[in-house]
């Protein structure tokens, strides 16, 4: 009995029962990723690499190395999600009349919602913004972000949030509720188990990293552009990056408010979304998606961003109609806000409502298909070179438009009242996601891989993860949108009507194909490191580019530009090249940097081990962690080391190196 | 990354704010107090009769408090930051406005269209 008590003070209500040693599949992939792990950490221990990542990578608050962490985490989470994903494929390509599949509706309900949780939050999220993070401030030819340590804090709440969520596959279970962890399943009395807990507070430690991020990214545009970049002469990818973020932090808050309401349900006996004393589990609905659909645009307009300077360069020409581009982005920000009852027609609130709602989606799309047309008229008598990222836009642009079509017809509110919760609806966001955020991320992974690491991504094995990615695609989920169109619904284990059977089939062939784009990919990065000397670029503009970027060399010493940049026209680079401007090769100057700080990670340490405490009711750990916490914050503004500066002749050697590269390639 | 030379400068943010005038914060806190007073006097005077009449103006100049808050102390006007605060602000007050505006409009057809009476004794009859 007193060791009952002790044992539930001290783990709260974690035991042995929290371990899932009577689930075979998890057992095995828990033994694996010890194993692998295991091996990661000594091969690190072994190789004395535990210094060098402490300070060169942890600790770091330069913007590119946080972008490439930020998209080293993104590509670590797709494996995990696209796992999910075949598992899904393959139970439902098997679980017909008799067969019950190998998923019990337990364990399916749990992967699912990992699955969307993992792919929005923390595959889409930290890849969008790793390539901001590492390519915005070299378009505005700035030295970092506003706020460098800000940046680093960032990325660990969010890694922080990605392992809370991972821990949850061997510790507990993870929420059943679906990837917006919907009420009224999620409340207490359905739910009493950790999985909402785990889904809540890995979601919260990460949005608040995201919000940090915004407010971030945000302030650098605004403040740090080059002398000469107006507004109007900001590439477009800075433009999209401004109002996906500026998106980002007027809805990250009302998703934080709806979840710590939740929060307060779930731990405090509160009664805001459950169905009896006056709760309303609609309104978590509501809140839900006020962030849900702006939350679409946060991913996808940084993606148009990127197709903008691909489509451009690729083509050797200016951006057709730069400025409709821009006013269509900004357009697009604010209509945004006014669609989110589009998700939840069904639900009740009648015609005038539902039309309202109906009519703004529509809207919404009149700025989409003009920046296709924009990129369609860019590549119009363009010189266009069909390498790597100009085909992923190519992909895009005939993917996406079929996702757009499909979106204007959920727009119309009778027709989804026939099509809502099918399968048709989850093809159509998979087309708009896959199509329209994935085959830009890739896009924009290819087109500056070169200038992060100095050396281009192997093409052939790019070409075969392309080909799997974009035939995988079209065979995985045009048959999910005609079993959806027939009314299959979403979220289903097990089916009775055996004449489905066949879609599935091809749909989970179709998921295989699109293993096979991402196992290539995996490899295409392999290759490339191995074959990095062949691959070389020394000029740090491998692809003729247009933007500032492409100024300096790949890749750019941390301090980006030895000058600041001075900006004439849209396009600053190639203007630079048109008048044959001369780098500046003496009178450098020392440069003024920020310093590294460990305080990142020990926050969102702090934090991530709070989270665990309070999903498993440890009270103790939860208060300590948090006073260490607060502590730490405090702590840390009284850390007045916060800056050094290059030396001048540190610069001078480093710009004469690239003057010797360049020199040689010429 | 700022132009100053030095790493500890003693004034790191002089960087365009406008931190305001004393004339500026006495003509703010003189409002401030009126418009705080004004409410209290009319509440406790009873100088209007009707209770929603004097509701409604209490509510009317809490709001312009929050105007007089925003000029005179927070310092937002149409130069500071080249107009990027008056921009902010504005956005936000349109955002904010449309999340509960939205949510009041649906939520209120949500109420009268879904939220039947659970117990069938007090259902209305049905046509």
């Amino acid at each position: 009995m007193f060791d009952q008590t002790l044992a539930k003070t001290i783990f709260g209500r974690l035991s042995w029962e929290s371990f899932p040693i009577h689930e075979p599949i998890l057992l095995v992939t828990f033994a694996v990723v010890v194993l692998l792990g295991l091996g990661i950490l000594a091969a690190v221990t072994k190789y004395k690499l535990w210094g060098y990542l402490w300070t060169e990578w942890f600790t770091t608050v330069d913007h590119k190395k946080i972008g490439i962490m930020y998209m080293i985490l993104g590509i670590i989470m797709l494996l995990r999600g696209f796992a999910d994903a075949v598992m899904m494929r393959l139970q439902q390509a098997i679980a017909f009349g008799a067969n019950e599949g190998y998923l019990n509706a337990h364990h399916y309900d749990q992967i699912f919602t990992a699955h969307g949780t993992i792919m929005i939050f923390f595959v889409a999220i930290p890849l969008v913004v790793g390539l901001i993070n590492y390519v915005m401030p070299l378009q505005i030819g700035a030295r970092d972000v506003a706020f460098p340590f800000l940046n680093n804090f960032s990325f660990w709440l969010t890694a922080a949030g990605a392992i809370l969520v991972m821990i949850s596959l061997f510790v507990g279970e993870f929420s059943r509720a679906g990837w917006l962890n919907y009420v009224p399943v999620a409340n207490l009395q359905n739910s009493p188990d950790t999985g909402p807990d785990y889904y809540l507070w890995a979601l919260q430690i990460a949005g608040v990293g995201t919000t940090l991020s915004a407010i971030n990214m945000v302030a650098t545009i605004l403040k740090m552009r080059a002398p000469g970049m107006t507004m109007m002469k900001m590439p477009v990818f800075v433009w999209t990056a401004l109002c996906s973020n500026v998106l980002a932090i007027a809805i990250f808050p009302v998703l934080t408010g709806a979840f710590a309401l939740l929060m307060l349900d779930r731990y405090l006996g509160m009664n805001f979304f459950t169905n009896d004393l006056g709760g309303n589990p609609m309104m978590y609905w509501n809140l839900v998606w006020i962030w849900g659909h702006p939350e679409v645009y946060v991913l996808v307009l940084p993606v148009f961003g990127i197709y903008s300077e691909i489509t451009s360069t690729f083509s050797g020409k200016r951006l057709f109609g730069y400025s409709s581009m821009v006013y269509a982005t900004v357009v697009i920000t604010i209509l945004s806000y006014l669609v989110w009852l589009h998700h939840f027609f069904t639900m009740g609130s009648g015609a005038s409502v539902n039309s309202f709602f109906g009519i703004a989606t529509m809207v919404i799309s009149i700025p989409t298909g003009a920046k296709i047309f924009n990129w369609l008229f860019t590549m119009y008598r363009g010189n266009i070179r069909y390498e790597l990222p100009m085909m992923w836009v190519v992909a895009f642009m005939l993917t996406f438009v079929v996702g757009g079509m499909t979106g204007v017809l959920l727009a119309v509110p009778p027709a989804d009242f026939v099509l809502h919760n099918s399968l048709f609806l989850v093809a159509h966001f998979h087309n708009v996601i896959i199509g329209g955020v994935v085959f830009g991320l890739f896009a924009g992974m290819t087109y500056w891989f070169p200038k992060a690491f100095g050396f281009k991504l192997d093409p052939f094995w790019g070409k075969v993860s392309f080909w799997g990615w974009v035939v995988g695609y079209w065979l995985a989920w045009t048959p999910i949108y005609v079993v959806g169109l027939m009314g299959t619904t979403r979220r289903v284990r097990h089916f009775d009507d055996p004449s489905l059977q066949p879609w599935f089939v091809l749909a989970a062939i179709g998921a295989l194909i699109i293993g096979v784009g991402i196992v290539a990919f995996v490899i295409q990065i392999a290759v490339s490191i191995k074959n990095r000397d062949k691959l070389r670029d020394t000029t740090g503009d491998p692809w003729d580019g247009r933007t500032l970027e492409w100024a300096t060399s790949s890749p750019p010493p941390n301090y980006n530009f030895a000058f600041t940049p001075v900006v004439h026209d849209l396009d600053a680079w190639y203007d630079m090249k048109d008048r044959a401007a001369q780098r500046p090769t003496a009178g450098f100057q020392p440069i003024h940097m920020p310093r590294n700080t460990g305080m990142g990670v020990i926050l969102s340490g702090l934090a991530m081990v709070m989270g665990f405490a309070m999903v498993w009711y440890i009270w103790w750990l939860a208060i300590v962690s948090f006073v260490a916490l607060v502590a730490f914050s405090i702590a840390h503004t009284f850390n007045y080391d916060r800056d050094y500066y290059i030396a001048a002749d540190v610069v001078t050697d480093t710009e004469d190196q690239r003057s010797r590269l360049l020199a040689e390639k010429a | 990354m700022s132009a100053h030379d030095t790493p500890h400068d003693d004034h790191p943010h002089d960087d365009g704010h406008s931190h305001g005038t004393r004339r500026g914060y006495l003509i703010g806190f003189a409002l401030s107090a009126v418009l705080t007073a004004l409410p209290f006097w009319l509440v406790m005077s009873g100088a209007i009769a009707n209770a929603q009449t004097t509701a409604a103006i209490v509510v009317a100049l809490a709001f312009i408090q929050i105007v007089v808050h925003t000029i005179f102390f927070l310092h937002i006007n149409t130069k500071s930051e080249g107009g990027w605060t008056l921009m902010a602000l504005i956005f936000t007050i349109v955002i904010v406005a449309i999340v509960i505006s939205g949510s009041l409009w649906i939520m209120f057809h949500l109420n009268s269209n879904m939220m039947m009476p659970m117990n069938p004794a007090s259902a209305p009859p049905a046509p």
